[in-house]
């Protein structure tokens, strides 16, 4: 919509700060993404409306976090700017949350791996010296509470279930564990946040996290797999193949019109 | 709860129905003449229940089919804002869905049952859901005149005969009336910006127009079930009162938003005060009603799929339900407990 939207490099490089929250943005914006795809399709209307709600919430947040984003940029660039006219390289969101959808056992599993470490990141970030991003936190954490109480109690359900269920979540774990290396991993910017008492060391929540989910694991008798050996780095822009069909869907209308008002 | 309300409806009933019938009955219409709420314990015909849930039951399956063709939008909405009151409003429908299904449980039949009917293709569904969202203008047209017709019909609802129903439909017309306001914010928008946008307006209005005044039903002539219902008080208006009221109400509004409703005949007549519109295609309308329609197909599909593929999910509901009643649980409890997940996930 702006001028500058049209001119993406104008200014300076991103700071570290402005790199931080769009990491934050853009991995709730791409899972709220993926949960508006399940809307009229779970396998009961209680769950349609629970996974309906989890994006809705998830898109708040985002929206919150792409606008302070685009005041840290300084740019001008406005929330829509920022989700619908970058490209998959400029997108900073965790690997974990592009995955498909896969059936409803492969959803749970993955909202149940990002609620558990949004949880920890949300209580963290909530005592953050930047003020706004303590403030969407604290709002966010009462959400993401909720979120986990419905993945957890998915996961326990559907790997306590039945046979079939046990399977499918099993085999879903093992699909989505290597992503969860990423979320754990520090980079330049995170050393700087963590520096200026901005965001928390990625390494600090991994105990806190494990241990929840070692915890519903064991109630949904689900085994925990083997540490995973690759490193994802979409927080770095570099995303698995799946990113670019959720960009694309996502973008096509907003720019077949450029410069529209919607 | 219900169940137990029905198992119990009285005194009344354990009487010979052939003996007391014809008391009954006047004092039921007598309640109805009154204005008295029919309640889920009170005695009542068999056709005055056979008519409120097909009713009911054809509405809660309108909102549920009603998501896809609008959820259809939700991953490509042009803008995060209308993404999310996008989101919130198929979410409120499939709320509507649920709290209508459980207004026809209060009537003694089950969700499962009545969804059962709908895969089975054995029960209907407001036909205009069969009609395709090709682009986002289709969302505001919906929005505008789909929900602005369903308004029209459910206003006079809050105060059907049947206690639940009408209770239901309190809260259902609060969140119809803003989806409606969207939706001609959408259309608003979109007639006041670029040329391409707003001629995507315009040809959704052009789509959307004619299924929305079949909405209402056929002409009062050959409604089929019209005067009983008048008489029950679950309906308050004939179809032909509400769609003259819906014509009146939305041609200014397409005047307001600049652009035009396709009907080369609509004039309108100072003497009556009313617009005139000109003649419905019924055979459209019997032709989409029998599944002919551009959509019938593809909506029933999705939901058997979502139905099918979901088999898994609702059995394992029900299976962790029972482990967790755990062996010692009495008998009954545990039936008790599984009975309620069946029908919350089956």
């Amino acid at each position: 919509m702006s001028n500058t939207a049209q001119r993406p490099d104008a200014g300076a490089p991103q700071s570290a700060h402005c790199r931080y929250v769009l990491r934050l943005a853009d991995t709730s914006l791409i899972l709220a993404q993926r949960l508006g795809e399940w809307v009229g399709h779970a396998p009961a209307i209680e769950e349609d409306l629970g996974l309906a709600n989890i994006s809705l919430d998830l898109l708040g947040q985002a929206r919150m976090l792409l606008a302070y984003a685009g005041e840290l940029e300084r740019r001008g660039r406005s929330e829509d700017d920022l989700a619908y006219l970058r490209e998959e390289s400029e997108y900073f969101n965790v690997t974990l949350v592009e995955q498909p959808n896969g059936d409803f056992g492969q959803t749970i599993v993955r909202q149940f791996l990002v609620d558990a470490w949004l949880h920890e990141l949300h209580e963290h970030l909530q005592q953050s010296k930047d003020a706004r991003l303590a403030e969407i936190a604290a709002r966010s954490l009462k959400e993401t509470r909720y979120h986990l109480r419905f993945s957890a109690g998915w996961m326990i359900r559907l790997g306590d279930g039945t046979a079939a269920s046990h399977g499918r979540v099993q085999a879903a774990l093992e699909r989505l564990w290597p992503f969860t290396n990423e979320l754990f991993a520090s980079d330049e910017v995170d050393r700087e946040m963590a520096g200026a008492g901005i965001g928390p060391a990625p390494a600090a929540l991994q105990a806190a996290w494990s241990a929840r989910v070692a915890a519903v694991l064991a109630e949904a008798t689900i085994v925990m797999p083997q540490a995973a050996s690759f490193p994802w780095f979409g927080r770095q822009g570099r995303h698995s193949e799946h990113l670019g069909y959720v960009l694309a869907e996502m973008q096509s209308l907003h720019r077949a019109h450029p410069g529209a008002s919607w | 709860m219900y169940t137990q309300g029905l198992d119990s409806l009285g005194k009344d009933c354990l009487r010979d129905e052939a003996q007391v019938g014809g008391a009954l009955e006047r004092r039921f219409q007598a309640h109805i003449d009154a204005e008295d709420k029919i309640e889920p314990k009170d005695w009542m015909p068999d056709a005055y229940r056979r008519t409120l849930v097909r009713q009911i039951s054809q509405h809660a399956h309108s909102e549920i089919v009603g998501m896809l063709p609008e959820g259809n939008w939700i991953t490509r909405a042009p803008s995060l804002l209308r993404k999310a009151i996008l989101i919130a409003k198929v979410q409120d429908e499939g709320g509507h869905g649920a709290y209508l299904y459980s207004a026809t449980e209060t009537l003694g039949v089950s969700r499962d049952e009545l969804v059962g009917q709908l895969l089975e293709g054995k029960a209907k569904y407001s036909s205009i859901f069969n009609y395709p969202t090709p682009t986002w203008a289709d969302v505001g047209a919906i929005g505008w005149l789909v929900d602005g017709a369903a308004i029209m019909n459910q206003i006079p609802l809050c105060r059907c005969s049947y206690g639940p129903y009408a209770r239901a439909m309190v809260r259902i017309c609060k969140e119809e009336s803003f989806h409606q306001r969207q939706g001609y914010d959408i259309m608003l928008r979109l007639s006041r910006g670029t040329p391409a946008q707003k001629d995507m307006a315009q040809q959704a209005l052009n789509r959307w127009w004619w299924p929305s005044l079949m909405m209402f039903g056929p002409p009062d002539a050959d409604s089929k079930h019209g005067v009983q219902s008048m008489r029950w008080k679950i309906k308050r208006f004939t179809n032909d009162e509400l769609r003259q009221k819906f014509v009146d109400f939305t041609v200014p509004q397409a005047e307001f938003l600049g652009i035009r409703v396709p009907d080369p005949q609509l004039s309108w007549d100072p003497a009556a005060g009313h617009y005139r519109h000109g003649p419905i295609d019924w055979n459209e309308f019997e032709q989409v009603l029998k599944g002919n329609g551009p959509c019938n197909r593809e909506r029933l599909e999705a939901r058997r799929r979502a139905h099918e593929e979901g088999r898994w999910v609702r059995d394992a509901a029900v299976a962790w339900a029972a482990k967790r009643a755990g062996s010692a649980a009495p008998r009954a409890a545990l039936t008790l407990l599984r009975r309620n997940h069946e029908r919350r996930y089956a």
